[in-house]
C-alpha cells in the first residue's frame, strides 16, 4: 500500500465520520490558533517595547557622561578638562566607527514663557542640527535650526508639542492644531523665535486610542468634581520617553553658550564645558570596539584622565529581549498545552475509531495487509486530521488576532509571523505523529484471526 | 509434489493452565487442482486446520509446506505476504468492506501486493466478469444481495490468481437456492484447474467436492479420496452415514 493510497483511505475514513472528525480537529484548531495568536500579541508586545527604545535613538546612541575620576588619579583632579568640543572634533576626526557626534549643553531651571502662560520644558539644550537625527526626532511644522544659526549664535528654537500644548493650546482645547512657527516665547529674558516643532510622540497603542477618540464624539469625562491632572500613571512602558521628547526645547549650542552659560564663566569666558555628549556608532555589532576607539581618542584629549564614562541602551535592550523571551516561552507552553489536548483528542478519536474497525482491519490483514501496511493506514489518518487541523488552525488564527485587535483596540497591535505559523503548523503534525503511534500500533499487532471473530 | 504438504502438525491452546489440542498430529497433501472439503463439527479443529494451512495461524509442532515454502517458521510480514499472493479466502459473513463499492473491495488485495491503479481496475473488472457481476461494480456490498456479496468475495479470492482458495462456511449465510449457486461457481472454478478447499460442517455441501476429509477431535477422522479408491483399507463411507 502507497503513501497516496493510504492518504486517501484516511480523507475518506475523515468524511465517512464528517462530525466526529470535526470535532476532533477542533482540538487542533484551537491549538494551532492560540499557539500562532499568542506569538503574535508577543511580537505585538515586542514592537510595543522597541518602540520607546528607538525613539530614545536605539541601541546605537550612546551618551558619554562626566564621571567620578579613578582613586589611582584623584591627584590629578583639578587638571582634568571635562568634556568639551575639542572631544567632539577629535572624535569626528578620529574615531571612524562613530558615525555622528552631538554634542549638548544644558541649563537647569529655564522657564519658557508666552503672554501669561509659562512652562517648564523637561529638557532645555542648546546642540547642533544633526541632533535631530541623533534623537529620531521628526519636524512636523517650520523647520529645524542649522548650522548657520548656531554659527551667528541666532535666538531661535524648536519646541515640542509639550511647549505648543502649554504655552499656545492643545488641540483638545482649541479643537485644531495650532502651528506656533514665527511665534516668540521668552527664556531665561531672552526672546526666541519658534523656527519649529517636532511631531507628536507617543507610542503606536496611544496613537491608536487617540485616533479612536477623534472619530467617536466626545465623551462626557466619567468623574465629577473640578478639572484635574490625572497623572501619568496610565502611561505604560516607554510612554516615559514620550513624554520626554515631547517636552523639549531645542536651541543652537553657540546660543546656549554665549546667551546662558557667560555669566557662569570666570573671567567673562563662558564655560565650556558640555553637559553631555552623544555618539552613535556605525555598527551594532562593532559596539566594543567603536566605545574603545571613543575610549582612546578621549583620554589623548582628556589628558589621560579618565573623568568620563559611556552610558548605553544595551541593558535595555537586553531586558527587553528578556521580557520577550520569558513571555514566549510560558506563553508557548500555555498554548502548546492546549494543542497536546488536542492532540490526546486526536488518539482518543483513533482509539475509538479502531475498536469499531476491528473487524474490517481483520479482513485487510487475511487478504495480505501486513504490520506495516496496517501501521501506516492508522497513522496517515491521524496526521491527515492534524494536517487538516493544522491548515485550518492558522487560517482561524488570522480571525482570532483581528478578533482580539478588535475587543481590545488599544492593546499593541498583535503581529503575525510567517516563522510561528511554520512552527505551530510543524508542531500539529508532530502531535498527529505521536497521537497515531500507540492507536496505530495497536491496530497493526491485531491478530487477524481474533480480528474477524470480532463482533 | 503436492501444493500444500502438513507433516505432523499439532496446535496447543492453555486455558486456565489447562491444555488444549485443537489440533492433534494432523499429516494431509492437497495437490494443485484439487477440490476437497474439510468437514466436521463444531469445534473438532477444521477451522483451526483452516486457519492454519491458510497462513493466518501457525502450528505448534509440526511442519507445512506451500507451493515449496517451509512456513511454520515465517515471520508475520511474510505470512501476509504469502496471504496476498498464494491464497483467497471466502467467508460465512463475506467481510466485505462497508465503504468500499464492489469494485475497490476486489481492488484491494492488489493494493497491498502493490500493482498500478490501472492493472488493479483490469483484474479487478475481469475477475467481476468471472462471478457474473461486472455490472455492479460501482454498488456498494450493502446495496446488493447475498448471494452477489459472497460472489464479490469470491471475485477478491481470485483477483490475485492465488494458488489456493479457502472457502470456511461459504453457504452458511444463504438461502438453500443461492447456496446451491455459490457451490455451482466454485465447482466450475475448479474445473478451470483452481485449488479449492471447502470448510463446512455440512456433509451435504461437502458432497460436492470428490475429496472429503472429517475433522473430529484435533484428528482426522475419515478421509474419502477417489485417488485412493480401491487402495485404501478403510472402505469408504456412504457420506449420509455420517452424523
Amino acid at each position: 500500500m502507497n503513501l497516496l493510497n493510504a492518504i486517501a483511505v484516511g480523507l475518506k475514513e475523515i468524511w465517512a465520520h464528517k462530525f466526529r472528525s470535526l470535532l476532533t480537529m477542533l482540538g487542533i484548531i484551537l491549538g494551532v490558533a492560540s499557539l500562532v495568536g499568542m506569538s503574535a500579541l508577543v511580537k505585538g508586545m515586542e514592537n510595543g517595547m522597541k518602540e520607546a527604545l528607538i525613539a530614545i535613538g536605539g541601541v546605537e546612541k550612546v551618551r558619554l557622561e562626566e564621571n567620578d575620576i579613578p582613586s589611582y588619579q584623584k591627584q590629578l583632579a583639578d587638571q582634568a578638562v571635562g568634556c568639551t568640543m575639542n572631544d567632539v572634533y577629535a572624535l569626528q576626526q578620529s574615531a571612524p566607527l562613530i558615525k555622528i557626534v552631538t554634542p549638548e549643553m544644558r541649563t537647569r531651571d529655564a522657564t519658557a514663557t508666552h503672554g501669561s502662560k509659562s512652562y517648564d520644558p523637561w529638557i532645555f539644550v542648546g546642540t547642533w542640527p544633526n541632533a535631530l537625527e541623533m534623537n529620531q526626532h521628526v519636524i512636523e511644522y517650520g523647520r529645524m535650526f542649522n548650522e548657520i544659526d548656531d554659527e551667528q549664535a541666532r535666538n531661535v528654537c524648536v519646541v515640542g508639542v509639550g511647549a505648543r500644548d502649554a504655552l499656545f493650546g492643545s488641540p483638545e482645547q482649541l479643537g485644531y492644531e495650532y502651528n506656533p512657527v514665527g511665534e516668540q516665547i521668552t527664556v531665561k529674558s531672552q526672546p526666541f523665535t519658534i523656527v519649529g516643532m517636532f511631531t507628536r510622540y507617543e507610542s503606536e497603542q496611544d496613537h491608536k486610542a487617540r485616533e479612536l477618540a477623534k472619530a467617536q464624539p466626545p465623551e462626557p469625562p466619567s468623574t465629577n468634581g473640578p478639572a484635574r491632572s490625572r497623572g501619568w500613571g496610565g502611561k505604560r512602558g516607554g510612554g516615559f520617553v514620550f513624554t520626554l521628547k515631547n517636552n523639549t526645547i531645542y536651541i543652537p549650542l553657540n546660543t546656549m553658550w554665549l546667551k546662558f552659560r557667560a555669566t557662569a564663566g570666570s573671567n567673562n569666558i563662558p564655560d565650556p564645558r558640555l553637559s553631555t555628549m552623544s555618539v552613535k556608532v556605525a555598527d551594532v555589532d562593532k559596539m566594543d570596539q567603536a566605545i574603545q576607539q571613543a575610549h582612546n581618542v578621549l583620554m589623548h584629549t582628556h589628558k589621560g584622565i579618565e573623568d568620563f564614562a559611556f552610558q548605553t541602551q544595551e541593558d535595555w535592550a537586553d531586558s527587553i529581549g528578556k521580557a520577550i523571551k520569558n513571555a514566549r516561552l510560558s506563553g508557548g507552553i500555555i498554548a502548546a498545552i492546549s494543542l497536546l489536548v488536542g492532540g490526546i483528542g486526536i488518539m482518543n478519536i483513533m482509539l475509538a475509531s479502531i475498536t469499531e474497525r476491528i473487524r474490517e482491519i481483520g479482513i485487510r490483514k487475511a487478504i495480505g495487509a501486513t504490520f506495516l501496511d496496517v501501521f501506516i493506514q492508522i497513522l496517515v489518518e491521524s496526521v491527515v486530521i492534524a494536517v487538516i487541523g493544522g491548515a485550518s488552525g492558522l487560517i482561524a488564527s488570522m480571525a482570532l488576532v483581528h478578533f482580539l485587535s478588535y475587543i481590545s483596540p488599544t492593546d499593541n497591535t498583535p503581529v503575525i509571523t510567517v516563522n510561528s505559523m511554520l512552527i505551530a503548523f510543524a508542531f500539529s503534525v508532530g502531535i498527529g505523529i505521536l497521537a497515531g503511534l500507540f492507536p496505530a500500533f495497536k491496530a497493526a499487532k491485531l491478530d487477524p484471526i481474533q480480528a474477524l471473530r470480532y463482533e | 509434489m503436492a501444493l500444500i504438504e502438513v507433516r505432523n502438525i499439532s496446535k496447543l491452546y492453555h486455558l486456565g493452565g489447562e491444555e488444549i489440542r485443537a489440533l492433534d498430529d494432523v499429516s494431509l497433501d492437497i495437490d494443485g487442482g484439487e477440490f476437497i472439503s474439510i468437514i466436521g463439527p463444531s469445534g473438532s479443529g477444521k477451522s483451526t486446520l483452516m486457519h492454519i494451512l491458510g497462513c493466518l495461524d501457525s502450528p505448534t509442532l509440526g511442519t507445512i509446506k506451500l507451493d515449496g515454502t517451509m512456513i511454520e517458521k515465517a515471520t508475520p510480514h511474510q505470512l501476509a505476504g504469502i496471504r496476498n499472493r498464494k491464497i483467497g479466502f471466502v467467508f460465512q459473513f463475506f467481510n466485505l468492506l462497508p465503504k468500499l463499492n464492489v469494485l475497490q473491495n476486489v481492488e484491494l488485495p492488489m493494493v497491498y501486493s502493490g500493482l498500478s491503479s490501472r492493472e488493479r481496475r483490469e483484474h479487478s473488472m475481469a475477475a467481476l466478469k468471472l462471478v457474473g457481476l461486472e455490472n455492479r461494480s460501482k454498488h456498494r456490498p450493502m446495496q446488493i444481495s447475498g448471494g452477489q456479496q459472497q460472489r464479490v468475495a469470491i471475485a477478491r479470492a481470485l483477483v490475485n490468481n492465488p494458488k489456493i482458495i479457502f472457502a470456511d462456511e461459504p453457504t452458511g449465510n444463504l438461502d438453500s437456492n443461492t447456496g446451491e449457486a455459490i457451490l455451482e461457481l466454485f465447482r466450475k472454478l475448479s474445473s478451470e484447474g483452481r485449488t479449492i478447499a471447502l470448510v463446512t460442517h455440512d456433509p451435504e455441501i461437502a458432497a460436492v467436492t470428490p475429496r472429503r476429509i472429517e475433522i473430529r477431535d484435533g484428528k482426522i477422522a475419515k478421509e474419502v479420496d477417489p485417488k485412493l479408491a480401491g487402495l485404501n483399507r478403510i472402505p469408504a463411507p456412504a457420506l449420509s452415514a455420517n452424523p
